[in-house]
């Protein structure tokens, strides 16, 4: 029984938000879109989210075993980096190699670093980087869309792809993609759950609107401008690739992310300019993953810019 | 016995790559295969011996303030004399190891050695220990061109080792893999380092 009166220094405000309690509620808020992606890709789609998810749990415990630290698989964050972690895969990779993400995303991205909290990268980002350099054709094989009408049934690649290889086929319409029938990476194809997902943590507080508005805002502009002032091309960069999954829950870490409100929106823009840049004249098709890694890189420089004056102070010279 | 010892200290207790960090760029950079890796070796071995032995006869008249150049002008022709015999005799591995052969005049730890002990002992212990440095980094790099090649590419000296249905992890023969793999080797040798510690107290 906890006593009563609590007798320590501040913050002597309690709240019921604990890391435990944001953890579940995301991937709880993220299911809906697996679920969406086992009736459109099939069924080996769960077996790669449970091999992650699995995986995941077991080795945070192994680790921290080993480290001699306290084992915390109950608070959500490894099951968090699982499931993030497999809805940025290929439907069709193979369950081994979407174990061996799962190693490197939580050995070398989370615990090498120190374990939650001291992670420079979001770590299920690190998994799929190294999943993307080490076995780049399993990693761009894709399933067509079962959802999708049967003529549309053959087509594998996904929207980006037809865009970047100039691909003999048909787009799906922006209202396909906008509901998830087509192509893609196991979680990133319903924007429709993933925002509904996403306005749910807004309301709860949990994430607040500056990243995923910079990031897909900046994105959508790229876009207009690129494709010389087509309005319908902010809307196809927004829901073809991995941008919603990317700005609404893992731009969002808070680990890896900014915290002041101008550095949020930095963050933000910096990742949707270069999504739009690795989309428009990189080697890969999509950009989300590699933008978010970059800006994770430079978040400690732009938290130190943009360290808010205390009241008084006298303006500091930043660029030195 | 004590020149037994300057020998064997630069193989584990005092590692060019994985303790003195000296020498990463080649060890980073040439270690994508084991042939590649025994070949670096051996040349920087050869260079590191006769500079080092070189160095250490001519220490009381190398006036101090220009002892640097000095140094550099040695290395720099035992390792042309290197460059042209591999393009002579070894055409494949030097093509292999291209940029990197030259770059050897660079190394840190040719340098390192011969600032740090040439010039300061007698040359019969300054041949033990470019002889132990060059061993231990020659060996440290054919550790890590053994796990890169095996992982990377499924060959070990351009031979298939590993079962045919083997997909190679293809990032680990790229620069990615080089960094990874000596990270987690640099992570072991700190815990050995640390249990031998230990065992001594």
């Amino acid at each position: 029984m906890s006593p009563k009166l609590a007798i320590s220094i501040s913050p002597h405000i309690r709240t019921r938000e604990t890391v435990p309690r944001i953890m579940w509620t995301v991937v709880l808020v993220l299911l809906p879109a697996g679920i969406f992606s086992c009736l459109n890709f099939g069924w080996h789609v769960l077996s790669v989210i449970a091999a992650c998810v699995i995986t995941a749990v077991v080795l945070e415990a192994l680790i921290q075993k080993l480290r001699g630290k306290e084992i915390t698989i109950s608070d959500g964050s490894a099951v968090l980096t699982g499931l993030l972690l497999a809805y940025n895969l290929s439907p069709a990779l193979p369950i081994w190699m979407a174990i061996i993400g799962t190693v490197v995303a939580i050995a070398i991205g989370k615990h090498a670093f120190g374990g939650l909290g001291h992670n420079i990268w979001n770590p299920a980002l690190v998994g799929r980087a190294f999943l993307m350099a080490a076995y780049p054709g399993a990693m761009t094989t894709w399933f067509p869309s079962r959802l999708a009408g049967a003529v549309d049934a053959m087509t594998y690649a996904t929207p980006l792809n037809v865009i970047k290889q100039s691909l003999p086929q048909s787009l799906p319409s922006l209202g396909e993609m906008f509901f998830g029938i087509r192509g893609g990476c196991i979680g990133e194809t319903c924007c429709l759950l993933l925002l509904l997902g996403g306005l749910f943590l807004l309301w709860k507080g949990y994430i607040t609107w500056h990243i995923p508005v910079a990031f897909l805002g900046s994105l959508a502009c790229f876009a207009v401008i690129a494709s010389g002032g087509k309005p319908q091309a902010a809307v196809f960069a927004i829901c073809a690739g991995g941008a919603m999954l990317g700005s609404i829950y893992m731009a969002t870490d808070y680990v890896t992310s900014p915290v002041s409100v101008r550095g949020m929106l930095i963050f933000g823009i910096g990742c949707g300019i270069i999504t739009g840049v690795i989309r428009k004249w990189g080697g890969y098709p999509e950009g989300v993953c590699y933008a978010i890694l970059l800006m994770n890189s430079a978040t400690p420089l732009i938290d130190r810019l943009t360290l808010p004056r205390a009241y008084g102070e006298a303006k500091r010279k930043v660029w030195v | 016995m004590r020149a037994l010892r300057e020998f064997t200290k630069g193989i584990i207790e005092r590692n060019p790559i994985f303790v003195l960090m000296l020498g990463l760029c080649p060890a980073l950079a040439v270690s994508t295969s084991v042939t590649d890796a025994v070949g670096m070796g051996l040349a920087t071995t050869f260079v590191l011996v006769c500079s080092n032995v070189s160095i250490s006869i001519i220490r009381k008249i190398i006036p101090y303030r220009v002892r640097i150049p000095c140094y550099i002008v040695v290395i720099a022709s035992f390792v042309t004399i290197v460059k042209l015999a591999l393009n002579a005799y070894l055409p494949d591995l030097y093509k292999s190891l291209g940029i990197f052969v030259p770059l050897i005049v660079v190394n840190c730890i040719i340098l390192g050695r011969a600032e740090a002990f040439a010039s300061r002992n007698g040359v019969g212990l300054s041949f033990m220990d470019g002889l132990g440095m060059g061993v231990g980094f020659g060996l440290g790099l054919v550790l890590m061109g053994f796990i890169r090649e095996v992982i990377g590419a499924g060959e070990l000296c351009h031979l298939r080792v590993l079962w045919k249905g083997y997909e190679p992890m293809l990032v680990m023969t790229q620069p990615p893999g080089a960094f990874l793999v000596l990270g987690f080797l640099l992570g072991l040798f700190n815990l050995l380092h640390r249990n031998l510690k230990k065992s001594k107290d």
